[in-house]
């Protein structure tokens, strides 16, 4: 029991920390879909209630939180929070709130944007600031015309309830369609056309064509092959299996310029024959995608050991398929790029013999299997004197429980004097029961940690998380990183 | 044949056990693994079994799967078409539309040269079953006529299905099989449910899922109810000893070897106690035996069959925890046959009045066993005092 007034303001300011910590902890992680241990009920009330509960007792570093790096789907989140709770009464926190509130808007993926503003609409969000929101984020798009037409419905219930201005011509294509003999702008015509004529598809988007071809009754590898040139990256990294299935080939695609992890996704999902008669394919591209994660946000890593979960749980879900593994891969090639000299020790898996490899070993020709023995290879990795030492697993250690933390604390204890290693837990998966990434035990830092590429940010976090700053410290650097990312926003702007 | 002994637990490993709510399930590893026998499921369908004992006897329970047992006699591999999934063989008829049956012949069938068919857990539950079945020798005045004209027949136990156990199904889904896994000891609510061992690791990953269809006792089901996840871990790895990386490694596998003698102390019945072995098929090299514990009341027992080589070493297990009702029930019956089904002489064995040991008897589901005039004598009797 706290004695003093002293030792009161001392704890209150601990369990502040902790809560903060917490909070940006799991949006690094958390996404609301089912995980291997837990099902997407449980994830998404868990989440849900970190949510509120940090918006009402901590609104400024809430909002703040915007600008750390976490993920887009807990942006997503604190976003709809911030306008469903209106706007403070404080003009400066307004205003800056507000400014986060559209750079965040402004960098997330544009279909995310429309699902959060068609949830505001049904859950009835209708204030001022949300209405401005909205409206400013509709005038502001460059393409519009495209948006209208590739996000129909959701941009047309955006506009109705914003009350956002839109021109003539995509008011009458958005809302009477059907009264409209003729657009001037070619897209809109090209869906009106596309209603009757089977060549017009071709002119749409994939996403909108897809429906129309459907109706049209147009074979599925006809539609295929010609709707090609109108695919975005992301498109074609999702239907190359499909296309491979239905055409016979694939579409034309350049792995290395899809997002490193969303490439480890993919390669994971090759049955293992092709992985294997693609390998060197498969890893030039890893590599070339680590390598442009590297130029966008440097990490500069001495010697570098990682200790890589691909035990049974690695699988994930039915929603998230392999994430977890795949967040190790690209972890494996991330660090190699990064570091001067680079290891990954693995978890045994049963096809597979070899626990160790080098920068350049092709590491994704193995599936998630087996125990999650992390001792093993931490003991290994610990043999081979790295300076730092990174974990990726999923905190659900069996073999036995309790392993790292107990080794980790015992090298602390007698061992680091000779040689220190700084140690670090980076969890792809939020744990629902404690509202936070699990952790592998007191002795060993976790962090949160949804795409390898985050890895930086969450890194530039682990301080925080380790308990050493005070709550002032980690305020203070909020702010420093809100302040640096609506100047980044600004900038972007202006330069076009 | 009956023999006592205890378990041949040679060449098995506990490995950590993994915890999820109330259910802890202990891997069970095996370092030299024999290729010469193989475990393959074979699933009924039907709502239920009649399984054709003898002529005169039958065995009705849901029965969802059978295994299949292929082997060779020269130690080689056992590979291919060999297994029996490969090979389409008739297993009794299935009868009925609405509510479906399937009859089957006997426990243990042999279907081959090199394969046997047998149903796992009903070998042992029917030896339970049949235990003193044919009623007394002897007439004695106090037994029913039809008693003495049928025996115990019918006798029946009721047992749970595995998927009625709370928490068991989530359990076995997120297990994490490793890779030289042959078995698993199952326990509930920190007791042991089940102890299931099969040949090889590829048997075992194709038969895990079976742990959740199979049947278990009433106790275990109760369990599930009232299991919270428990932590118990051995002593942690002691920092002052460690001054090398060695000594850490080394801290390592201690911590490891205490893992396994924990384990082993939380399964002691398991282990130590002496067992009745009764042998129900010989398929050379191996035997498929079934075993019940000493029947004890005041302690854990249980039922189970299991598949050894001639030099002794465990290749198959699968145990069945008894309820109390149930160790009652066949404690009774074992006391009764070793008095020559006298009442007045099992019950100066007991300790106790006749009147007393026939209350027992009405009381464990056995009062179909008696005149119903002697049961109402007692009544009367234990009335007036």
């Amino acid at each position: 029991m706290p004695t003093s007034e002293t030792q009161a303001a001392l704890l209150r300011e601990q369990c502040e920390r902790e809560d903060l910590v917490m909070f940006v902890n799991a949006c690094f992680a958390a996404t609301g879909q089912t995980e291997y241990y837990s099902d997407q009920y449980s994830q998404s009330v868990s989440i849900d209630f970190l949510h509120q509960y940090v918006l009402v007792n901590y609104r400024l570093v809430y909002a703040r939180a915007l600008a750390a790096g976490v993920n887009h789907f807990n942006q997503m989140l604190i976003v709809r929070n911030l306008l469903r709770a209106g706007a403070p009464s404080d003009s400066v926190q307004r205003a800056e709130e507000g400014g986060l509130i559209a750079a965040t808007l402004r960098q997330l993926p544009t279909h995310r944007v429309y699902k959060l503003f068609q949830r505001l609409a049904t859950e009835g969000v209708n204030n001022r600031r949300t209405r401005a929101v909205i409206r400013n984020y509709c005038a502001a798009r460059k393409n519009q015309t495209f948006e209208a037409v590739k996000y129909r419905n959701k941009f047309r219930r955006a506009v109705r309830h914003a009350h956002a201005e839109v021109d003539g011509e995509t008011a009458s294509f958005l809302f009477s369609l059907k009264a409209q003999k003729r657009f001037q702008e070619p897209l809109f015509d090209a869906y009106r056309r596309a209603h009757y004529s089977k060549q017009a598809v071709y002119e749409l988007p994939y996403s909108v064509a897809e429906g129309l071809a459907a109706r049209h009754g147009i074979p599925r590898d006809v539609f295929l092959r010609n709707i090609e040139p109108q695919m975005t990256q992301a498109e074609k990294l999702r239907v190359q299996n499909l296309t491979r299935r239905e055409t016979k080939q694939a579409v034309q695609f350049d792995l290395a310029r899809s997002p490193l992890t969303r490439l480890a996704i993919y390669v994971l999902s090759l049955p293992m024959e092709e992985r294997t008669s693609r390998a060197d394919e498969l890893h030039a591209a890893l590599k070339s995608a680590a390598a442009r994660t590297q130029r966008k946000s440097p990490l500069e890593l001495g010697k570098v050991a990682a200790v890589l979960d691909r035990s049974r749980s690695a699988w994930g879900s039915r929603e998230r398929r392999r994430r977890p593994l795949a967040v190790a891969v690209a972890t494996h090639y991330l660090l190699a790029a990064a570091s001067d000299r680079y290891c990954s020790f693995w978890t045994p898996a049963r096809e597979i013999g070899k626990t160790c490899y080098q920068a350049d070993d092709k590491v994704f020709l193995v599936n998630a299997s087996g125990q999650s023995d992390l001792a093993t290879p931490l003991l290994d990795a610990i043999e081979w004197r790295p300076e730092q030492l990174t974990l990726v697993s999923d905190g659900y250690e069996n073999a036995p429980v309790d392993a790292v933390n107990q080794i980790v604390h015992a090298y602390r204890q007698r061992l680091a004097p000779a040689h220190p290693i700084s140690f670090l837990h980076a969890n792809p998966v939020f744990d629902a029961d404690h509202f936070s990434p699990r952790r592998l035990g007191a002795a060993i830092l976790t962090i949160g940690l949804r795409d390898a590429e985050d890895l930086n940010a969450s890194l530039r976090f682990a301080k925080f998380a380790a308990g050493e700053a005070t709550r002032v410290e980690l305020e203070s650097y909020l702010g420093d990183i809100a302040r640096e990312f609506l100047q980044d926003a600004t900038d972007q702007e202006t330069q076009p | 044949m009956t023999t006592t002994s205890t378990l041949p637990w040679n060449g098995l490993e506990m490995a950590p056990p993994q915890v999820l709510g109330g259910v802890r399930i202990v891997p069970l590893l095996r370092k030299t693994i024999r290729e010469d026998l193989r475990l393959t499921r074979r699933v009924y369908t039907e709502d239920v079994a009649i399984v054709e004992v003898d002529r005169r006897t039958s065995y009705v329970s849901f029965v969802p799967h059978g295994l299949v047992a292929n082997w060779t006699e020269d130690g080689g591999a056992v590979f291919g078409s060999q297994l029996s999934a490969a090979k389409e063989t008739k297993d009794g008829t299935s009868f009925g539309n609405f509510i479906t049956a399937r009859g089957l012949r006997k426990m243990a069938r042999r279907e081959g040269k090199r394969q046997l068919r047998f149903l796992p857990l009903h070998v042992a539950m029917e030896g339970l079953l049949a235990k003193h079945f044919g009623g007394p020798d002897i007439a004695w005045s106090e037994y029913s006529r039809r008693v003495m004209r049928s025996g115990l027949s019918p006798r029946s136990e009721v047992a749970i299905p595995g998927n009625q156990i709370a928490g068991l199904e989530d359990a076995l889904r997120l297990f994490e099989i490793h890779d030289q896994q042959v078995g698993v000891l199952l326990f509930v609510a920190d007791t042991l449910a089940s102890a299931f061992v099969v040949p090889h690791p590829g048997d075992y990953i194709q038969l895990h899922s079976t742990l959740l269809t199979d049947f278990y006792g009433e106790l275990i089901w109760r369990n599930g109810f009232f299991a919270t996840e428990t932590t118990i871990l051995p002593d942690p790895i002691a920092v002052d000893q460690i001054s090398t990386l060695s000594d850490l490694r080394f801290e390592v596998d201690q911590l490891r070897k205490r893992w396994e003698s924990l384990n082993e102390i939380m399964a002691p019945e398991l282990l130590e106690r002496p067992l009745e072995h009764q042998t129900v098929y010989r398929f050379k090299p191996f035997t498929l035996n079934r075993f019940v514990s000493n029947l004890d009341p005041k302690e854990e027992n249980f039922i189970g069959e299991t598949i050894c080589t001639d030099d002794g070493t465990l290749q198959y297990l699968k145990t069945y925890r008894l309820s109390a009702a149930q160790t009652r029930r066949a404690y009774l019956l074992k006391q009764l046959a070793a008095a020559e089904w006298s009442l007045d002489r099992c019950a100066e064995s007991l300790d106790c009045s006749t009147n007393q040991l026939i209350l027992r008897l009405e009381n464990a589901g056995f009062g179909y066993l008696l005149h119903q005039h002697v049961l109402d004598g007692v009544h009367a009797s234990e009335r007036r005092r």
